[in-house]
């Protein structure tokens, strides 16, 4: 049963909460690293869970971020709850942003986020709508 | 050489020097946290004028082995609540990226 659900985590990601951005992918990490899953695939992961966790902090109202372990991969999920990425063809491409000037000053919307996504993943896919964007990226173990 | 090492040598402040032990094993410098996680690997040292509570998350993420705030920016409390809990060492120094990675590579670092 190489496709079962062994195990998920779940986190709750606050709009606009820096202080706490990036904990839930630390959480993760420690979690996955716990696992004994290899030091690659974890620097993978910490970059995927990294870049989805600060795309709700920095773009959303707010979202969870999930970490879904199978067998044979590991599945990154994050779902919003809104307003949703205009142009998600554009936003793949390298250095566009809509992040704010105050958001760019403290060194986020470097236009790389969902780029780097892609980039780490085996398999991203995003369906996004004005109620909420949902990210899900596979990294096969 | 380990972090605390080239601290001194580079005679960096010490912001946090918990587990400054760690041999550096590289260097990156940038501003842009999405581009330093990209870039950035386990063990480097990061060079940067960010200050704010992120960087330890990245650092932690890629476990690196510090940061070096250049530049003399003022570093908030927050980050260096933070750093200490999570044991990352932070240095601090007047120099610019370009003269703290010179002194690097001529001691060693590549």
């Amino acid at each position: 049963m190489a496709d079962s659900l062994l195990k998920r985590y779940t986190y709750d990601v606050m709009a606009n909460d820096f202080m706490a951005a990036g904990k839930s992918s630390s959480a993760i990490k420690s979690n996955l690293k716990s696992l004994g899953i290899d030091s690659d695939i974890l620097r993978r992961i910490a970059i995927i869970s990294y870049e989805a966790e600060l795309n709700i902090v920095i773009h959303s109202f707010g979202g969870k971020l999930h970490c879904d372990i199978y067998e044979n991969k590991i599945v990154i999920i994050s779902e919003d709850a809104g307003p949703g990425i205009e142009d998600v063809d554009l936003a793949m491409k390298e250095g566009y942003s809509t992040a704010s000037d105050s958001v760019r000053e403290l060194g986020f919307g470097a236009g790389m986020g969902l780029p780097n996504i892609k980039k780490y993943s085996d398999h991203l896919e995003i369906n996004s709508s004005s109620t909420g964007t949902k990210i899900v990226a596979t990294i096969n173990l | 050489m380990n972090c605390l090492e080239f601290a001194e040598k580079l005679q960096l402040t010490p912001l946090c020097e918990k587990d400054g032990n760690i041999e550096i094993e590289g260097v990156y410098i940038g501003d842009l946290l999405s581009i330093v996680m990209a870039k950035a690997k386990k063990n480097y040292a990061w060079i940067t004028i960010q200050t704010h509570i992120n960087i330890v998350a990245v650092a932690e993420l890629l476990e690196l082995a510090c940061i070096i705030v250049v530049e003399n920016m003022e570093v908030d409390n927050d980050t260096l609540l933070k750093a200490r809990e999570l044991k990352i060492p932070i240095f601090k120094t007047s120099e610019s990226a370009y003269q703290v990675a010179c002194r690097m590579a001529e001691l060693g670092v590549k």
